[in-house]
């Protein structure tokens, strides 16, 4: 499958240049870091929470903390990641190789896309290994970690898909992470609007990225939200395919 | 259709909003033949190498490589082609063999010929010692090379090169243009290039491309008939008396370039220097040289690209420049 090849040949390039070892190294000491505090909240408070008739478990008070961190960092990091995938192969002319080569703009885009997925789910697979940890002495929740990092999954697929599309777009890179961290950031606050107004507040509510991945890390497993993120990175492939297909077109 | 007909192009159009980089072209390629594609900077070589290639989409027109149309069936279509653009297509981060092996999963080399693949094209390029090399490490010849192997890889019947000896040195120059009449003898291949002896000494067929037209197309006997001489030059030891060879059958004019040197010109077909040498002993003149002057192929391109823009160019043309 060409898609595979692609995508493959995609992770193995993140891996050849420091970027990739640098953001992995970076974001594991972050959420080490956050780790460790909550683990020491957790036993400062553990005692109380005890006496406490609904208190929090240890997947509540410490994975959930620690996911709803990373997706802020992730909003960051993954514009970074993403913006090189079609704008960095355009400045260079590399696109051509993958243009004359007997792959349709369906496969390119896909094979990126997925190129940069497995990257993210590797960081991903590291931060879920921090919480799991504490299974060597504790009983988890793992119906509720299940649902952490599936809804961080689906939010970096949302992000990787948004950077990607952007990455398309330009031929600056810079300009591409700066247009993606805005659209992501503005998806991300955009239900701070309209709190007031009850006609509105349900359509920004709806739209809010941050909503959608809330409702995941308290533990309900909504179709609504699982649907929202795959219809979200569904459009930006699509999108992205499209303009790909149009740079073929004009220039 | 001709089976050995490998590239066929028929009225191909691009428009760049209103510019019209490329029209009306038509032209084919034969197996085993070296398509010289000449053109001054800005003719639109590159936009119909890219349309060929198939990293433009033509405005209008079609294009059959090996008889399967580009836009219909691409992949099929560009499974045929390969392509080297005017900056190599690399990934300076990964080595030779990495890359190369990469080209060959992208054209969809099963992985049993890879290995053969990727160290046949290594060995054609004479890359042979360069497979564990970064690319980022290697000279601009180097990466050239290549790039020339990416393009050669899975054996396309078509191989199309843009300018592939710009900015080697003359040794490299000459060890590409070997391997380009080496591939010519097995692939069709198409060479863009705004170097005129690079297509006198490689090319088999030559097309001139100005402000977007076919200007000339032929073969490269035909180039070099029209390229047969009309003029020669005369050193005598003493100034020869020009209306003497003036009078001789054929001449038209005569000129003094030098001290002693005459360039005579005559009509085409009717070559003088005969009665011309004849003339010259016989006065006791002292003939030191007689050379006929070819036309070069500069000349002839000058002639092409200067007449057309007296034959009045269309409003699209107009608005391009």
């Amino acid at each position: 499958m060409m898609i595979f090849t692609i995508a493959w040949r995609e992770l193995r390039n993140l891996f050849l240049s420091p970027l990739a070892w640098c953001v992995l190294a970076v974001i594991q000491f972050i959420i080490a870091w956050i780790f460790l505090v909550q683990v020491d909240n957790f036993l400062k408070f553990a005692p109380t929470l005890a006496n406490m008739a609904n208190a929090p478990g240890v997947t509540d008070a410490i994975a959930s903390p620690i996911f709803s961190t990373a997706s802020v960092v992730m909003l960051l990091v993954v514009p970074i990641m993403s913006m090189r995938l079609i704008a960095e192969e355009r400045r260079s002319g590399t696109l051509s190789l993958l243009l004359s080569a007997p792959v349709s703009m369906t496969e390119i885009v896909l094979g990126k896309y997925l190129g940069l997925l497995l990257f993210l789910f590797i960081m991903l697979g590291f931060m879920a290994l921090m919480p799991l940890s504490l299974a060597i002495g504790t009983h988890l929740d793992y119906g509720k970690l299940f649902s952490d990092v599936l809804g961080l999954g689906l939010l970096l697929g949302a992000f990787a898909s948004a950077g990607l599309f952007f990455s398309t777009l330009t031929k600056q890179p810079v300009v591409a992470a700066v247009a993606s961290f805005g659209l992501l950031l503005m998806l991300w606050i955009i239900s701070w609007a309209g709190s007031g107004d009850e006609r509105y507040s349900p359509v920004f509510h709806y739209l809010s990225m941050l909503d959608h991945y809330g409702s995941l890390l308290r533990g309900s497993f909504n179709t609504t939200d699982v649907l929202y993120y795959l219809l979200f990175i569904i459009t930006f492939l699509v999108l992205s395919i499209r303009r790909l297909d149009a740079y073929r077109l004009q220039h | 259709m001709n089976d050995n007909v490998l590239v066929k192009v028929e009225n191909l159009y691009r428009y760049y909003d209103d510019h019209c980089a490329v029209q009306d072209l038509n032209f084919e390629l034969r197996k085993g033949e070296i398509l010289g594609f000449l053109g001054p900077n800005g003719a639109g070589k590159t936009t119909t190498m890219q349309i060929l290639s198939g990293n433009l989409a033509p405005s209008a027109g079609q294009i059959l490589i090996n008889g399967i149309d580009i836009l219909d069936q691409p992949k099929r279509a560009k499974a045929c082609i390969g392509y080297l653009p005017e900056q190599p297509p690399l990934y300076t981060d990964l080595t030779v063999d990495e890359y190369l092996e990469y080209c060959a999963c992208l054209n969809r080399l099963p992985q049993n010929k890879l290995l053969t693949a990727r160290n046949f094209s290594k060995e054609r390029c004479g890359l042979k010692d360069m497979g564990h090399k970064l690319i980022s490490n290697l000279s601009k010849g180097y990466r050239q090379r290549v790039g020339i192997a990416q393009a050669i890889i899975h054996s396309p019947a078509v191989v199309i090169l843009d300018e592939p000896t710009v900015g080697l040195d003359p040794i490299q120059i000459r060890e590409i243009r070997s391997l380009i009449v080496e591939l010519g003898k097995e692939h069709g291949v198409i060479l863009s290039t705004h170097i005129l002896p690079e297509v006198q000494s490689v090319c088999s067929r030559v097309q001139i491309i100005h402000k977007g037209r076919l200007v000339f197309n032929d073969s490269l006997t035909g180039l070099t008939q029209r390229m047969q001489s009309t003029s020669l030059l005369l050193t005598c030891r003493q100034i020869p008396e020009q209306a003497v060879i003036k009078a001789l059958p054929g001449v038209n004019a005569v000129e003094l370039i030098g001290n002693r040197q005459l360039r005579v010109h005559f009509d085409a077909g009717n070559n003088p220097a005969e009665t011309l040498a004849a003339e010259v002993i016989k006065r006791g003149w002292g003939l030191l040289e007689l050379t006929p002057e070819h036309k070069s192929l500069e000349q002839i391109f000058v002639d092409l690209t200067t007449a057309d823009e007296t034959s009045g160019p269309t409003p699209i043309q107009e608005r391009a420049a």
